[in-house]
C-alpha cells in the first residue's frame, strides 16, 4: 500500500512569533523553521505502519520554495522512501495545497494521504478536508488512533464529547491530532542517508494546477497584551473590583 | 552496560558551527579542490540549526571574510550595515555622559571600513556556502565527550537522545553516533565544555596566563523611524560599572542595523567582586541612561541572549594543538579585546587550522598527532601579530580602571602602535575574585519598568529557549551541598544574580531551603562554569537542539 504524507515547513514552535511592523505578515528571515509539529505525527504515523508491514511505500510531498528542500530531509529522514517537492515561491492558500496533492494522489495511485491537522503557522485546517472532497474520498480528521484493515481504516478522533471511531473505505484522507504518537528521534546516521537522496521537483503547471487566490489576508497584529493584574485580600474587595468594571 | 553505537569516519570533524568551525570546514573544502583531493568534512552543532546559538554584538570586520570568500558580497553575504558613525561615550553617572573626542578614541576602536551584523546570520550564510562546497553539516548534534584512545583523539561522541530525568532510558532512546576523524577542531566558543576537558587532560594552558571572561547581555529593538541612524556605532564604559576604579569592570555598545533595528548590550568583566552583583539588573538599568534612552523609548524588544566571551586575549592563550586535534576561536580565546571583537579573529584560526590540517592529509598523514603546522602558521599570521598588539588592554583595564586604563591603552595603541616593550599580566582567576557577601554592599536594583526595563523570565521568553523536559540537569553539581553550605553564607549564592536566564533559586525558607536549578532556562552562555568561586557547577551538553533560537542574534 503506497501513502501520501504531505509535511509543511513553517517557523519553529519555539520561535516567538514577531509582526511585521506594516502588518503585513509575521517575520520569517533570519528565523528557525521546522516541519509542522502535527504533519511530524502524520509522517511517524505512515512510518509505524511500514514497520508493521502495512505500508509499502511512503512518499512525502511539501509544496513550496527552494528551503522545502530541508522538511523533505527531514521526512526522508523519518523513514519516507520517496520525496517530491512541489516548488512554487509565494503565498500557497489551503485550496491551492488541497489541488496539489489531490493531483499527485490520483498520479501515484495512493491508498492513504496522511496529514497533520493543521499548519500551526495559519492554524488554517482546511487542507485535508478540502483534498478529500477535490478527489471525492472519505475523510477522517483529528485522528488519535488509526488501525489499518485490508481495504478499510478504523479511525478513532478526538471530538469535544470524547473519542468516535469511523471506519473509512480506502482510499482515503487522514490528519493526524497530537495524541496520534510521539514522533521518534531522527538518528544522525538516517539524517546522513537521508542527504544523499534524490528530491523530485515539480511545478503547479506539471501538475496541471491552477493557484487559487479565494482568501486575502487584511492585518497581522499581534494578540492583545495582558493588563496588570490587581491583588485584592478579601472577597468583598474583588467584588467591588468586579462591579466597578461593570463585570458583575 | 555498553551502547551499541553506529560509527562514521571522516577526514577532519568539526564541532561547534560558529565563525571559527564553518571557516575552517569551508576552506578544508576549498584545499581540497585547489588540490584536485578528497577531504571529508563533518561538522556538528549543539544548536537545533545553524546559527540558534550565536550570539555576538557584532561590528565585523571583514579582513578574515575578504581572505575566505573574497567575492562575498556577490554571494550575498550578509553584511548590510556599514559602519557610518563611531561614538565613544564615558558614563558618568544615570545622568551624564562624556562623549569622547575622535581624536582620543585608541585606534583598535576605529571602524571604518567595518560592517555591524548579525553573527548568526552570517553563521547561517556561511553554513550554506560549507554545505555547497559539501561539508556535512549537522545541527541538534551535541558533541558530548572526546574520544581518546592512547592519549589521542579521535572524535567525538555525540550526546544520547531520549534518557529521563533520573538517567533512565525512554522508549525514544536513541544512543549517540561515534563520530571519528584523522584530526578533530574544536570551535564550541568560550569556555567549550569538551575543550575544558582537554584542557585539564593535556594541561594546555599550564604555560598561559588564567584565561579571563566576561558576560554579554544583548537585546534586539525595534526603534521609531526618526530615531534611527543606520549604521551608528555608541560604545562606552563608566556608569552603572565603575569607571575610576578597578572592580566592576565593563563597557557597552549600542549598533543601529537596517529596518529600524538597533542592538543594545552591556558587557560586564567576571572579575567583579561584590557578590550582590546582577550582569542581567546592571544592563537593565544601564538602557535607562539618556544616550541609551534617546533611541530605545517607544521602541519595541524583539529578542534577549546572554554569552560569555573570553577576553584575556594573547597572554592566556593555551597551547593550540594536542595529538589528534587542535582549538580553535574562543575555545582557544582569540577575541581581540582591545577591538572588542573575536569574529574575524576566530574565523581566521579556524582558517589557519585547517590549512594546516589538509596539508597534513596530503602529506599522506594518517592523523592523531599535533597539528604543529596549524602554530606555526598562527604565529605568521596577522592573527598572531594583531593579539600580541593588545595584549596589555585588558590588563590595564583590570589594573588601572576604564578611564586611566583605557588611556594608557591609547597611548600605547596611538603612540606605540601597540608594542610597548614590556607585557603586562593579570594572573587571578575570575572565580577568586568575589569578596565575602558580609564584606560586600548590597546593590538595591530598581524594579523594570516593563518599557525600557525588564525582568529575566520575560527576557529568556524572547530567547526562544527549548529544553526537551524530561532528560538528565545538564548544569551538573560536582558537590550538591555546596550551594546551601558553602556558597549561600559566603557569597549569598552568587548563581541566583549572575545568570541572566534565572536558572538558578534559592526557594523556601529555614530548613526547607532549597537550591532550584531551572536547566530549561539556559541559554547557554556558560557564565555558572567560569564564576561560581568554588568552581562546583559543570556544563554539559544538554539533548542535541536544546537551548536558545536566536533569530538574528
Amino acid at each position: 500500500m503506497k501513502v501520501l504524507v504531505s509535511v509543511k515547513r513553517v517557523v519553529d514552535y519555539n520561535v516567538r512569533i514577531q509582526i511585521k511592523p506594516d502588518g503585513s505578515g509575521v517575520v520569517t528571515d533570519g528565523v528557525k523553521h521546522s516541519m509542522n509539529p502535527f504533519d511530524e505525527i502524520a509522517m511517524e504515523e505512515a512510518v509505524r505502519l511500514k514497520e508493521k508491514g502495512k505500508v509499502t511505500e511512503i512518499i512525502a510531498v511539501t509544496l513550496g520554495g527552494a528551503k522545502g528542500e530541508e522538511t523533505l530531509r527531514t521526512a526522508l529522514a523519518f523513514g519516507a522512501d520517496r520525496a517530491i517537492h512541489v516548488k512554487e515561491e509565494g503565498e500557497i492558500q489551503p485550496l491551492t495545497a488541497a489541488r496539489a496533492l489531490a493531483a499527485i494522489f490520483k498520479k501515484e495511485g495512493a491508498q492513504i494521504l496522511f496529514t497533520g491537522k493543521q499548519a500551526i503557522d495559519d492554524d488554517a485546517n482546511q487542507t485535508a478536508q478540502m483534498t478529500a472532497a477535490l478527489l471525492d474520498l472519505p475523510q477522517a480528521t483529528f485522528a488519535s488512533k488509526v488501525e489499518l484493515d485490508g481495504t478499510k481504516a478504523q479511525v478513532t478522533r478526538e471530538i469535544d464529547a470524547g473519542l468516535e471511531t469511523l471506519e473509512v473505505d480506502l482510499p482515503a484522507v487522514i490528519s493526524a491530532d497530537l495524541r496520534l504518537n510521539e514522533p521518534r528521534y531522527l538518528k544522525l546516521p538516517d539524517i546522513m542517508k537521508a542527504k544523499k537522496k534524490t528530491i523530485e521537483a515539480v511545478s503547479f503547471a506539471d501538475l496541471g494546477v491552477e493557484a487559487a487566490a479565494s482568501l486575502k489576508t487584511i492585518k497581522t497584529t499581534p494578540p492583545p497584551t495582558r493588563s496588570k493584574g490587581v491583588m485584592v485580600k478579601t472577597v468583598d474587595e474583588l467584588v467591588s473590583a468586579l462591579k466597578a468594571k461593570g463585570l458583575v | 552496560m555498553t551502547v551499541e553505537r553506529d560509527v562514521m569516519e571522516y577526514d577532519v570533524l568539526v564541532v561547534g558551527g560558529g565563525p571559527a568551525g564553518l571557516s575552517a570546514a569551508i576552506r578544508l573544502k576549498q584545499k581540497a579542490a585547489e588540490e584536485g583531493k578528497e577531504i571529508n568534512v563533518c561538522l556538528v552543532e549543539k544548536g537545533s540549526e545553524i546559527g540558534a546559538h550565536i550570539l555576538s554584538g557584532a561590528v565585523f570586520e571583514p579582513r578574515a571574510l575578504n581572505e575566505l570568500i573574497p567575492d562575498w558580497k556577490a554571494q550575498g553575504a550578509p553584511l548590510n550595515t556599514p559602519v557610518k558613525g563611531d561614538d565613544v561615550y564615558f558614563y558618568l553617572s544615570p545622568e551624564k555622559a562624556f562623549k569622547m573626542p575622535g581624536l582620543f578614541v585608541p585606534k583598535p576602536m576605529h571602524n571604518e571600513g567595518n560592517y555591524i551584523i548579525s553573527l548568526g546570520n552570517l553563521c547561517r550564510w556561511l553554513g550554506q556556502q560549507a554545505e555547497a562546497l559539501g561539508v556535512e553539516i549537522y545541527p541538534g548534534f551535541a558533541a558530548q565527550h572526546p574520544i581518546i584512545e592512547d592519549g589521542v583523539v579521535k572524535g567525538v561522541t555525540i550526546g544520547d537522545m531520549g534518557i529521563n530525568h533520573k538517567g533512565e532510558h525512554k522508549s525514544d532512546y536513541a544512543p549517540g553516533m561515534e563520530l571519528r576523524a584523522k584530526y578533530t577542531l574544536f570551535g564550541e566558543g568560550c569556555r567549550g565544555h569538551l575543550g575544558k576537558q582537554l584542557n585539564a587532560l593535556y594541561q594546555l594552558d599550564k604555560d598561559a596566563d588564567p584565561q579571563h571572561y566576561a558576560i554579554g547581555i544583548k537585546e534586539i529593538w525595534t526603534i521609531d523611524p526618526a530615531k534611527h541612524q543606520a549604521g551608528l556605532v555608541v560604545h562606552g564604559a563608566g556608569w552603572p560599572l565603575n569607571l575610576l576604579g578597578t572592580d566592576s569592570l565593563g563597557g557597552s555598545f549600542l549598533y543601529h542595523l537596517e529596518n529600524n533595528t538597533v542592538v543594545v548590550g552591556l558587557i560586564v568583566d567576571l572579575s567583579y567582586s561584590n557578590p550582590y552583583l546582577s550582569p542581567f539588573d546592571e544592563f537593565q538599568r544601564f538602557k535607562h541612561h539618556p544616550v541609551m534612552k534617546q533611541y530605545l523609548e517607544g521602541g519595541t524588544r524583539v529578542g534577549y541572549g546572554a554569552r560569555a566571551i573570553c577576553k584575556g586575549g594573547f597572554n592566556s592563550l593555551p597551547k593550540m594543538v594536542f595529538p589528534g586535534g587542535a582549538l580553535i576561536g574562543c575555545d582557544l580565546g582569540t577575541m581581540n579585546f582591545a577591538k572588542i571583537k573575536g569574529s574575524h579573529t576566530a574565523m581566521k584560526s579556524g582558517m589557519l587550522a585547517a590549512d594546516a590540517a589538509a596539508e597534513a592529509i596530503f602529506s599522506g598523514s594518517e592523523g592523531g598527532d599535533e597539528l604543529t603546522g596549524y602554530v606555526s602558521k598562527f604565529k605568521a599570521s596577522w592573527l598572531y601579530e594583531e593579539l600580541y598588539q593588545s595584549r596589555n588592554f585588558g590588563v590595564f583595564l583590570h589594573k588601572f580602571g576604564s578611564l586611566i586604563g583605557g588611556a594608557i591603552n591609547w597611548v600605547e595603541q596611538n603612540i606605540f602602535g601597540g608594542k610597548f616593550p614590556f607585557t603586562a599580566h593579570d594572573l587571578k582567576f575570575d572565580h577568586k575574585s568575589l569578596k565575602l557577601a558580609k564584606d560586600s554592599q548590597k546593590i538595591e536594583y530598581t524594579k523594570p519598568d516593563g518599557k525600557i526595563s525588564f525582568d529575566k523570565l520575560s527576557s529568556v521568553f524572547l530567547s526562544s529557549t527549548n529544553h526537551e523536559e524530561d532528560q538528565p540537569v545538564h548544569l551538573q553539581l560536582k558537590d550538591a551541598s555546596i550551594p546551601l553550605a558553602q556558597n549561600l553564607p559566603m557569597y549569598d549564592e552568587p548563581a541566583q544574580r549572575y545568570c541572566p536566564a534565572g536558572v538558578y533559586e534559592i526557594i523556601g525558607e529555614g530548613e526547607a531551603k532549597k537550591f532550584q536549578i531551572n536547566a530549561q532556562n539556559c541559554v547557554h552562555c556558560k557564565t555558572c562554569d567560569i564564576k561560581d568561586p568554588a568552581q562546583n557547577i559543570n556544563w554539559v551538553a544538554p539533548e542535541g537542539g536544546g537551548g536558545p533560537n536566536y533569530a538574528n542574534m
